[in-house]
């Protein structure tokens, strides 16, 4: 038995044979505490869902050790799956065909739960989560918004000591977001030592629901601590945003700018507009990027100091955001 | 261990019911499950009538066409339920709960075999009320037992394919259909195996269908007792202490070999 809830000791996990191996986990070493909702943040494929199925006994690590309640993930894979629970996004486990009432009393017999007991929680996450009113309605009628709620009740019917949830809120509103997040936080609050792990790439959503975020990339963990202290290490590098109005130019000379320590860019196709969030070393070096994006005949529609995020963190530590990561990645 | 047994119990009922509820919510569904083999039936009933073949041959269809639902099922809903439960995440939800993959089956073959004995009673009833085919049993409890023995068989089988969709997907979706007609026409399902030359009786008698099919046949339809059956009552039994300890270290073998490679949760393969 270990001192922490969950302890991962330099987990690596190899996919693929020999010449086509992708090195996912490249010893991932990790600790969470009981009562923590502790979250795992980095773009898709940075390994967050491969340290997931680990931790939840679908998948062997290739080397390295992990454990969850004490118990090893490997040897007593039977008494891991006793005390967690898993939620994944963008999925809806279950039968279409069935009632969301029948599904969720269906997975609540995976876990021995008597017919009776397993009505009245069903009935209380319903109300809870707001689906009362379609917990007779076949889950295939069931909008996006609506099965996840649905799945995430069913990951909460055993009253795991420990919620894994990957992605949870992914391809959902705003609002249902929200809900969904604030539930889950003030769910871990009632248990009292209801342990939660996240994978997201959404920065807000770290920001808002965990005590502790690790910044994952390329299966590394490189940062891990509260996200203010991770933002506050950021206080001596300042971060402007510059909002150019056009989409279709190349922005890649601005990172090689002296003085840039960080760069990333969002291009909103819709109003014509690309956020440049640029990183650097003082305040000098955004009016040179200003005055090169004007020699190249870019239109500068406002250029501010903000706040750091995790995302400026992620930013400082590889030097490039999510959506320049996940670009590479795919190439 | 008592807690155990009672957790897979309640796991077994509960597969169970989400098959049964299931399949008989949608009534299309229900009704083309049992207007196919209806139609299968008449269309062999018809064409022996057409040569004169003796009335016997009626009853080896209509006992065939019982027994193909059996089949159809095990192939197409027992084999491939955990492929179509992978893609829909369905099958993580089961590997991260705390129970037996084998209860899950079990609940899966019980509801099958619920789901269809309903279908094969529909064809077993047009067969007898609407052609006439001639039943001359005299051994009901021997029918049963060779019944209930090709079953279990069959849905041992079905248990241990279950672990091959589960990690090979597609490519074991190929390997079903090509059991589907090999099988029906090894087994005999429209006319006696014994009819087949000796080298394909010999690959016929690696499928417990066709023992199942040539037992009950005697039974019910040619007026033999045990005595007359008790080589297929043997092989049947072989049959099942064979399928069902493998199925129970198929699904072990490729839960870990899943775990492994990665594919235990791998989508659209």
């Amino acid at each position: 038995m270990l001192g922490d809830f969950v302890e991962t000791r330099d987990v690596v996990r190899i996919f693929g044979k020999k010449s086509e191996a992708v090195r996912a986990l490249d010893g991932v070493s990790v600790t969470i505490k009981e009562g923590e909702i502790f979250g795992l943040l980095g773009p898709n494929g940075a390994g967050k869902t491969t340290l997931i199925k680990i931790l939840t006994t679908l998948l062997l690590p290739t080397s390295g050790e992990a454990y969850v309640g004490g118990f090893s993930v490997v040897k007593e894979a039977d008494k891991v799956r006793k005390i967690i629970n898993l939620v994944s996004g963008g999925e809806t486990p279950g039968y279409g065909i069935l009632t969301v009432s029948e599904n969720l009393w269906f997975f609540s017999q995976l876990y021995g739960l008597t017919t009776s007991v397993a009505k009245e929680k069903i009935k209380r996450l319903a109300a809870d989560l707001d689906f009362e009113k379609y917990a007779n309605t076949r889950m295939a009628k069931l909008s996006t918004g609506y099965k996840q709620r649905m799945s995430l009740a069913r990951g909460l019917l055993n009253d795991p000591k420990i919620l894994f949830l990957d992605e949870p809120t992914l391809g959902l509103d705003v609002l249902t977001a929200k809900r969904l997040r604030t539930y889950v936080i003030d769910w871990a609050k009632r248990q009292r030592k209801g342990t939660v792990l996240l994978t997201t790439h959404y920065m807000a959503e770290a920001d808002e629901m965990c005590d502790r975020v690790a910044i994952i990339s390329n299966g590394r963990i490189l940062a891990c601590d509260t996200p203010q202290k991770l933002k506050d290490e950021l206080r001596e590098t300042p971060i402007a945003k510059i909002e150019v109005a056009s989409v279709q130019d190349d922005y890649g000379f601005v990172e090689k700018i002296k003085g840039v320590v960080g760069f990333s860019e969002t291009r909103n196709i819709q109003t014509g507009v690309t956020s440049l969030k640029v990183m650097v070393r003082d305040m000098k070096v955004i009016s040179q990027i200003e005055t090169k994006l004007n020699e190249q005949k870019l239109k500068v529609l406002s250029a501010n100091e903000t706040e750091p995020t995790l995302e400026d963190v992620y930013i400082k530590l590889v030097g490039k955001g999510f959506a320049e990561v996940e670009e590479k990645t795919d190439a | 261990m008592l807690e155990r047994l009672l957790l897979s119990l309640r796991v077994v009922y509960a597969r169970l019911w989400v098959r049964i509820k299931g399949s008989n919510r949608e009534l299309e569904w229900v009704i083309a499950e049992m207007l196919i083999p209806m139609l299968t039936l008449s269309t062999y009933i018809y064409l022996y009538r057409m040569l004169r073949a003796p009335p016997q041959f009626a009853g080896f269809v209509m006992i065939g066409g019982t027994m193909l639902a059996f089949w159809s099922n095990v192939l197409w809903n027992m084999s491939a339920q955990f492929y179509w439960e992978k893609e829909t995440g369905t099958l993580e939800v089961y590997f991260v709960a705390p129970i037996s993959r084998m209860a899950i089956l079990a609940g899966m073959a019980l509801g099958g075999i619920v789901n269809t004995t309903l279908r094969a009673v529909a064809v077993l009833v047009l067969g007898i009320v609407v052609f006439q085919v001639p039943i001359a049993m005299h051994e009901p409890l021997t029918a049963l037992l060779v019944f209930f023995l090709t079953i279990i068989a069959l849905y041992a089988l079905g248990m241990m394919f279950a672990s091959l969709f589960m990690l090979y997907g597609r490519e074991a979706w190929h390997t079903a259909n090509l059991l589907q007609e090999p099988v029906t026409f090894l087994s005999g399902t429209y006319f006696p195996a014994s009819q087949l030359p000796q080298m394909v009786q010999l690959f016929a008698s690696l499928i417990p269908l066709t023992f199942g099919l040539d037992g009950i046949r005697k039974v019910v339809i040619l007026g033999q007792g045990i005595g007359d059956v008790w080589l297929n009552i043997v092989a049947l039994v072989i049959f099942i202490l064979v399928l069902l300890p493998l199925a129970k270290f198929a699904l072990s073998y490729m839960e870990n070999m899943g775990k492994k490679e990665g594919r235990l949760t791998l989508r659209w393969q």
